[in-house]
């Protein structure tokens, strides 16, 4: 590195630093990174450790003073004396809306990003990126409104017709109303988790390596059947983190479901009913209003939505780590 | 199965980079045939267009005809896809499916031809690996994935991937320039015994490579740097290594280029 310059190079700032200097000046801009970096990575976790624990603590005590079952109950009346709280709804609802999201999101996402990566021509391949980029700076109370004043009287057509064809499923049974439900909010949590799903998706199939498809190629492999052989395979985990980070998203969406859900506690066979509700959209409608022992037993819903995106988090990474030796990224 | 090429007047592009120029040549069946040359003189390029690779590239088209003994691979209606089952191909760099097993690898041919049945897999899978000297080192870890060979096991697992379809014509593009010495060897002396089946067609750097196990040479130069790669001539092996009849092949063949 201690290599000196020549003088046509030199600025006008002095003359080129001798070896010697030159490389003491790199140690100490080492130590600086050293610590630097060292320091954000302590402080991250400094972070992570205060929010635990402040969640932890406030949760504590909230369910201490809980009079209903915690995790079963499906009553919410924090400010009453003695306090009933239960998460049963908001869990289901949180899980339901999001298993609808990713359900209607990862399929149309993958289609878009191999379309972008491997089908379309370049002179449409960018604008339909930039596109999609778009549609995620998009601000979440945006998306709420747009659901409220245009997705949920446009559904209705949509939900008589699930009714008719798949209402004796119970799961689709809809019998009128304001299309506010669960169903609705998983609709719009996919369009709102779709681009990030995509632009994950579309990246890591773009560096699918040219290698083994041109393997796939001149084995006689149709386009279709190149991706399926080595696009696909090589993307399996890729996909999978951005359908994570999609989740996490759509697990963790306050403003939209709020605006659009007509929330209750209750839990319902039809995903079509109005009802329902979020651990964030509870914790949003319920913040302002809520006492001491309320905001306490909100934060304890929280905890149990932070426990919940943990754990989806772990099952990506045990997905991935059980196909690693079959991993692309060992090419 | 071996058939015979029979390229005349082939023109291949890149855009509108003209990558080499009016090539014809005929292709022995049963034989070897290397193509030697220095950097860019398009040797890879005319070997990917023998089994329609090149237009795969972007902006790659070719002018001029390749038959393979009576049918003609550019011809109008002909499906490139079709064309590359018959012809395989072997690369520069081991490339096998890293997210299948070493048996799906050389099954993955036949699957894409709609073969299913596991009775005729597990005995094409055998005969190819044995063909392609690999079996002894993998019959006990089929399902394990390929990978995980060295990559010399590699590259003769690709060999095997690609005979298992039963090719007319077997190109391969440097296909021991990324191994060592041994492994080498063990390449070579497969191709001196796949030569009684199929047709060979070898691209090399290495020149004791092509006078080793080939058996007709062709030369190919290009005249100056985003010039088209020509070809200079072709003959036997022996001929081109002792006493070519072009002075630009024996410069090149002996160290006196440039």
């Amino acid at each position: 590195m201690a290599i000196e310059t020549p003088s046509a190079t030199a600025g006008p700032t002095g003359p080129p630093a001798s070896p010697a200097s030159a490389k003491g000046a790199t140690r100490k801009g080492d130590r600086i990174f050293l610590g630097l970096s060292r320091g954000s990575g302590i402080t991250l976790l400094v972070i992570m450790a205060a929010i635990a624990v402040f969640l932890t603590w406030r949760a504590a005590l909230a369910i201490s003073a809980d009079e209903a079952s915690f995790l079963t109950s499906f009553e919410w009346d924090a400010n009453a004396t003695p306090p009933r709280f239960g998460i049963a709804v908001l869990a289901f609802g949180t899980v339901v809306s999001s298993i609808i999201a990713m359900v209607l999101a990862v399929p149309v996402a993958v289609g878009i990003a191999l379309f972008i990566s491997h089908y379309a021509p370049r002179k449409l391949a960018t604008p339909l990126g930039y596109v999609i980029d778009l549609l995620a700076a998009v601000p979440s109370i945006v998306y709420g409104l747009w659901g409220a004043l245009f997705l949920v009287p446009h559904l209705t057509g949509l939900y008589t017709w699930l009714d008719e064809y798949l209402g004796w499923t119970h799961i689709f049974r809809y019998e009128g109303g304001a299309a506010r439900s669960l169903f609705t909010v998983g609709i719009l949590l996919a369009i709102m988790i779709l681009p990030i799903v995509t632009n994950v998706s579309r990246e890591v199939f773009r560096q699918s390596p040219k290698m083994q498809e041109e393997a796939a190629l001149a084995l006689g492999a149709t386009r279709w059947e190149v991706i399926r052989m080595s696009v696909l395979p090589f993307g399996r985990s890729g996909v999978i983190s951005a359908s994570m980070l999609g989740l996490g998203r759509a697990l963790g969406e306050t403003m939209a479901v709020a605006t659009v859900l007509s929330p209750s506690f209750l839990i319902k066979a039809s995903l079509l009913q109005p009802g329902g509700g979020t651990f964030a959209q509870n914790i949003a409608a319920g913040f302002k209003e809520a006492g001491g022992m309320g905001r306490d037993a909100l934060i304890a819903s929280g905890l149990v939505l932070f426990v919940i995106t943990l754990l989806v988090n772990g099952a990506a990474r045990l997905i991935i780590a059980r196909r690693k030796e079959y991993s692309g990224a060992n090419a | 199965m071996a058939k015979r090429i029979d390229v005349s007047g082939l023109t291949a592009y890149y855009g509108n980079f003209r990558a080499i120029d009016d090539i014809s040549m005929t292709v022995e069946p049963r034989s070897v045939t290397a193509f030697i040359g220095p950097s860019g003189c398009g040797k890879s390029t005319f070997l990917r267009t023998l089994n329609r690779m090149h237009e795969v590239t972007a902006g790659g088209r070719v002018e001029g005809k390749v038959m393979l003994d009576d049918e003609d691979l550019y011809g109008p209606g002909v499906d490139p896809v079709s064309v590359r089952r018959t012809i395989g191909m072997v690369f520069q760099r081991p490339n096998p499916f890293p997210t299948m097993s070493i048996y799906d690898n050389v099954a993955a041919g036949l699957r894409l031809n709609g073969e299913h049945r596991k009775k005729d897999l597990d005995e094409v899978v055998e005969r190819s690996l044995k063909g392609a000297n690999l079996w002894n080192e993998v019959k006990d870890r089929l399902n394990r994935p390929g990978s995980g060979l060295s990559g010399g096991q590699q590259q003769r697992l690709c060999i095997a991937r690609a005979i298992a379809v039963e090719p007319q014509v077997l190109l391969m593009d440097e296909p021991c320039s990324a191994l060592d010495p041994i492994s080498t060897l063990a390449i070579e002396d497969l191709i001196g015994e796949l030569k009684s089946r199929f047709t060979i067609v070898i691209v090399t750097h290495n020149m004791q490579q092509a006078a080793r196990v080939s058996d007709r040479t062709a030369f190919f130069n290009l005249a100056e740097v985003g010039a088209p790669g020509k070809l200079v001539e072709i003959d036997d092996t022996e001929r081109i290594f002792s006493n070519p009849s072009v002075q630009a092949t024996e410069d090149y063949i002996s160290g006196r280029f440039g």
